[in-house]
């Protein structure tokens, strides 16, 4: 082995790679968001929804769920413009974000939401809670904190996957490592430190995830 | 100069999709030996093995597969070797493949009850014999349904190979679409072909894991 090391470039671009990481954290965060907005409202239509709205959440699940992520981001983000949607590569990387990880959260949600006694509802109802209240006290919130650990953990591997996105050069932390691959060709450097901050990345949204677990599903039950 | 699609592209595109077989085959079955070896090391008794597998998982399951095949890649040229991208792409995917199958792996393992290692060792079998005739037969069952599900995520990971310029299913599409612009016809059949290998795979796993659960009366 007669190679040496020249971690030089890398820490004097290192602002850029820093830029980089907190681009994927909103990024991520932003798709997490939404994602989880979307497979709230396709769990729900899959549980209690009418037949042709379950058999289009099924497919919608079933298609994402079984091709791969690269091919979706090429197909919104080559594809869309075809019809008339022209959006930038940072729009199509959420896009494809919130496709994704919607698809894997419903049938989590779904779970969550399978695992909710019938006798709960017709308690709460009985006890004269609003419709949107019974759903949101005592089925959504009660789901969630079931499959709170499923849904981080699909989160995480999101956030993960979202290096993917550098392949149609949305902006984020891999992106930001291959421009400065391509300016200083100390590939193996760079791609080493990036990898440790994605390390760094899952660790710190791991450890957001149990505060958020701590605050918002600290109260008692009985199970 | 953009050109029409036509059933030569088709062919290309349906060509490539033994080297997604290949990379798939490769990845699963050396992820596959390499995987027991991190689950058994994961679920020994000594502490050195199991902190050392443990890094190991951590260290493939929280960074991404992208950064793994560019570190293989660029890394291989850092020794000295000159490899190229479907070599580093199936050693990568090797890699990662073992990390996950020796995490779902050990779970198998350690979901067989512990009367039945006591009983085996109270028997007087030694670690190997008791491995291989109580253990691992038992985990095997257990493991069936998660491994056929990782294979479908593993084929869906293998397009990864494309951005480190491996010409498989993925790549090929990109190539015809470079060279046809039919985005939603190109990425349409490539996302129908591994709509056909995952899906039936899918299905099985979940029909496995119900017919495991009504088995053991869960």
């Amino acid at each position: 082995m007669d190679y040496t090391f020249q971690f030089r470039d890398v820490w004097n671009s290192f602002d850029e790679l820093l830029w980089g990481a907190w681009l994927t954290v909103q990024l991520s965060a932003s798709a997490m968001a939404l994602g989880l907005m979307v497979a709230i409202v396709c769990a729900v239509g899959k549980t209690a929804g009418p037949r042709p709205v379950q058999f289009l959440v099924n497919a919608y699940i079933e298609i994402i769920r079984n091709t791969p992520f690269l091919i979706q981001i090429f197909i919104i983000f080559f594809g869309l413009p075809v019809i008339g949607m022209r959006l930038s590569s940072n729009q199509a990387a959420l896009l494809a974000m919130v496709v994704n990880v919607g698809a894997y959260a419903t049938e989590i949600i779904r779970a969550g939401i399978e695992s909710i006694h019938k006798g709960q509802i017709e308690a709460g109802l009985a006890l004269g809670l609003k419709w949107g209240q019974v759903f949101r006290y005592i089925v959504l919130k009660p789901s969630l904190k079931t499959v709170y650990p499923a849904l981080t953990s699909q989160f995480i591997l999101l956030m993960l996957s979202s290096s993917i996105v550098s392949a149609i050069s949305a902006e984020e932390l891999a992106s930001a490592a291959n421009n400065l691959q391509s300016r200083t060709f100390r590939s193996f450097e760079i791609y080493i430190v990036v990898t440790g901050m994605y390390l760094v990345l899952s660790l710190l949204f791991s450890t957001v995830f149990t505060v958020i677990n701590r605050l918002a599903f600290s109260y008692p039950d009985r199970r | 100069m953009i050109r029409h699609f036509t059933v030569n592209d088709l062919w290309f595109i349906v060509s490539a999709l033994q080297w997604t077989l290949a990379l798939s085959v490769i990845a699963f079955v050396g992820g596959g030996v390499f995987g027991l070896l991190v689950a058994l090391a994961r679920t020994s008794d000594n502490r050195w093995l199991r902190v050392a597998s443990n890094g190991y998982i951590q260290l493939f399951q929280g960074t991404p597969l992208l950064m793994q095949l560019f570190l293989v890649f660029f890394g291989a040229n850092v020794l000295g070797f000159n490899i190229n991208p479907w070599i580093a792409a199936a050693i990568g995917l090797t890699f990662n493949a073992s990390a996950f199958l020796g995490e779902i792996w050990r779970g198998c393992i350690q979901a067989v009850p512990r009367g039945q290692l006591e009983a085996s060792s109270a028997l007087g079998l030694k670690y190997v014999n008791m491995m291989r005739y109580v253990v691992l037969p038992q985990a095997f069952k257990i493991a069936v349904a998660p491994t056929v599900g990782f294979l479908v995520q593993l084929i869906k990971s293998t397009s990864l190979a494309a951005i480190i310029g491996f010409t498989e299913l993925t790549r090929a599409g990109q190539i015809v679409n470079n060279a046809t612009f039919r985005p939603f016809l190109v990425f349409g059949i490539v996302a129908g072909i591994y709509f056909i290998l995952c899906w039936p795979l899918s299905a099985l796993s979940g029909r496995l894991e119900r017919a495991f659960v009504a088995a053991s009366g869960r």
